[in-house]
């Protein structure tokens, strides 16, 4: 029986590796109910790695995943897919089923996973993309057509689409000029208020961390080397943060070329 | 002993892709034939895979049979057996020219599509946005598309048998003087039911074979634009060895009398 206290996605000590290297070296951190955690860290650090074991794309092992104290590592079947259901997620390049259109990109949780009728879940699907500033007349529109803003809201209005209680954003505003990544961090930033969810964001890109982020994790080397509020991140005293954050060569991150 | 270490590695990366696509055919098979099923999917499977692969089909069986004829007649007029030309075509093109030439047509068109198509899916993070989505990639790419071909490569080669037989009968009653109703006469007294179904037996397993073959380089397909390109190359050769090889066995074994 785990403590009531227990945040609503905990990760204890997971180690994964790819043949002989060792990604995650012992990942610990945690994320409250309702709550946006950012984990921020250079490329290779094991920031997307994290993601997928959370999300049961990848298979951590050593360690524990608990989501509203149930342990995901090692579910299958139906229990597997009841947990996804509860997960939503937004990747780095949208991830658009380039054979559908626009409207069923965004009902395509609601009409596979739930089973709702297509007209019902069109009208859905509009209003959602609403929520993210898009007009109904993009729903017909292929996502071959879209711009790389448009693609993102499109892929943010599918993740919100079913509602779900947990959201992840893979580097959500990367590729995006700083003024439409702000209107996404904008975007996130409502959406996930209406809903209430609990969620996680990996990025390298620290204004879109200090917007989103109730708390801020820097992974280095495949552990978790600080862990706060994000406000108090200027003030963290950690130098791998410092260096991170101000953007500098010199420092105890070493650079792989 | 390098060499031996060579040979040995050889040897048992070999047997460990067999196994990884024998669990891949098994799961493929079993989560495609077991419901929920994607009826949509497994319709314009059918369109793609059977309905838009006619034409190469046809044009390839009409030419592969006018050429049998001109062949056997010229070989069959060194022991004035002319006349064995009809029921050869029938035998020849039944049994094994319309299911190998239509096999390695349409692993042309098909296997290559299905491992560019899935491989593109799985380097633009879709795979993955389908498990997020609580749809499994496995029923909802891998299964619809096995069934489609397993399904239509039987009437493709139904078809194919058709029009290579008539081929050789254009070619026969043009070209080699033979009366039109003497070659209808003598194809349709020679050849048995079992010619027949024996080639359609051995359409449906090409057919298993293909989409096999494309989904599961697809499937794994990796590094971006270079992965899709060699998934592609390697849907096409595998697809077209195991069709080789598989029409000996089935040959054998079907005709083992």
């Amino acid at each position: 029986m785990r403590p009531m206290s227990e945040p609503h996605i905990v990760l204890e000590n997971v180690h994964k590796s790819f043949g002989s290297k060792h990604v995650l070296r012992g990942v610990n951190v945690g994320v409250g109910k309702g709550r946006s955690l950012v984990v921020i860290g250079g490329s290779g650090s094991g920031k997307s790695v994290t993601l997928k074991c959370i999300l049961g794309l990848l298979r951590p092992e050593k360690g524990s995943i608990r989501v509203g104290g149930q342990e995901i590592i090692g579910l299958a079947g139906a229990e597997l897919d009841a947990m996804m259901a509860r997960f939503g997620m937004v990747f780095q390049n949208a991830a658009l089923f380039d054979s559908l259109s626009v409207w069923r990109n965004v009902a395509f949780g609601l009409i596979q996973g739930r089973k709702m009728p297509a007209t019902e879940a069109r009208a859905v699907a509009i209003d959602k993309l609403a929520q993210v500033g898009l007009g109904a007349e993009v729903a017909d529109l292929n996502p071959a057509e879209l711009s790389g803003g448009m693609r993102k809201r499109v892929g943010l209005a599918r993740a919100i689409a079913p509602e779900p209680e947990i959201i992840f954003f893979d580097e959500p505003t990367t590729g995006l000029d700083p003024i439409m990544g702000d209107v996404i961090n904008n975007l996130i930033v409502d959406s996930v208020k209406r809903l209430g969810a609990t969620t996680i964001t990996i990025t390298h890109d620290m204004a879109s961390a200090r917007k989103i982020g109730d708390d801020i994790a820097m992974i280095y080397k495949g552990k978790i080397v600080w862990c706060g509020p994000a406000d108090e991140i200027d003030q963290s005293n950690n130098a791998y943060v410092d260096q991170f954050i101000h953007g500098r060569e010199e420092g105890p991150i070493e650079i792989e070329l | 002993m390098n060499f031996l270490t060579a040979i040995g590695n050889f040897v048992l990366s070999m047997f460990a892709e067999v196994g990884r696509v024998s669990i891949f055919a098994r799961d493929g098979a079993l989560r495609g034939l077991l419901p929920p099923w994607y009826f949509r999917q497994l319709f314009e499977q059918i369109i793609r895979i059977g309905y838009n692969s006619l034409p190469v089909v046809g044009l390839t069986a009409f030419f592969t049979g006018g050429a049998l004829a001109l062949q056997i007649f010229i070989g069959g007029t060194r022991y004035n057996a002319e006349n064995l030309v009809s029921s050869i075509v029938a035998l020849g093109i039944t049994r094994e020219l319309g299911p190998v030439m239509a096999g390695l047509m349409v692993t042309g068109r098909v296997a290559a599509a299905i491992a560019a198509e899935l491989g593109t899916m799985r380097v633009t993070e879709q795979i993955d946005a389908l498990t997020t989505l609580s749809t499994n990639p496995f029923k909802y790419l891998v299964g619809p598309r096995i069934l489609a071909a397993v399904i239509t490569m039987p009437i493709l080669v139904a078809i194919a048998d058709l029009i290579g037989i008539f081929g050789g009968f254009a070619v026969g009653t043009t070209s080699l003087g033979f009366n039109y109703a003497a070659y209808i006469k003598n194809t349709t007294d020679f050849i048995e039911v079992s010619d027949v179904t024996s080639g359609l037996i051995k359409a449906a397993v090409f057919g298993f074979i293909i989409a096999l073959m494309g989904c599961y380089h697809g499937f794994n397909s990796k590094g971006g634009a270079q992965g899709v390109g060699k998934a592609t190359t390697n849907a096409v050769v595998s697809a077209s060895i195991l069709i080789l090889a598989a029409n000996y066995a089935l040959t054998s074994l079907l005709f083992n009398e």
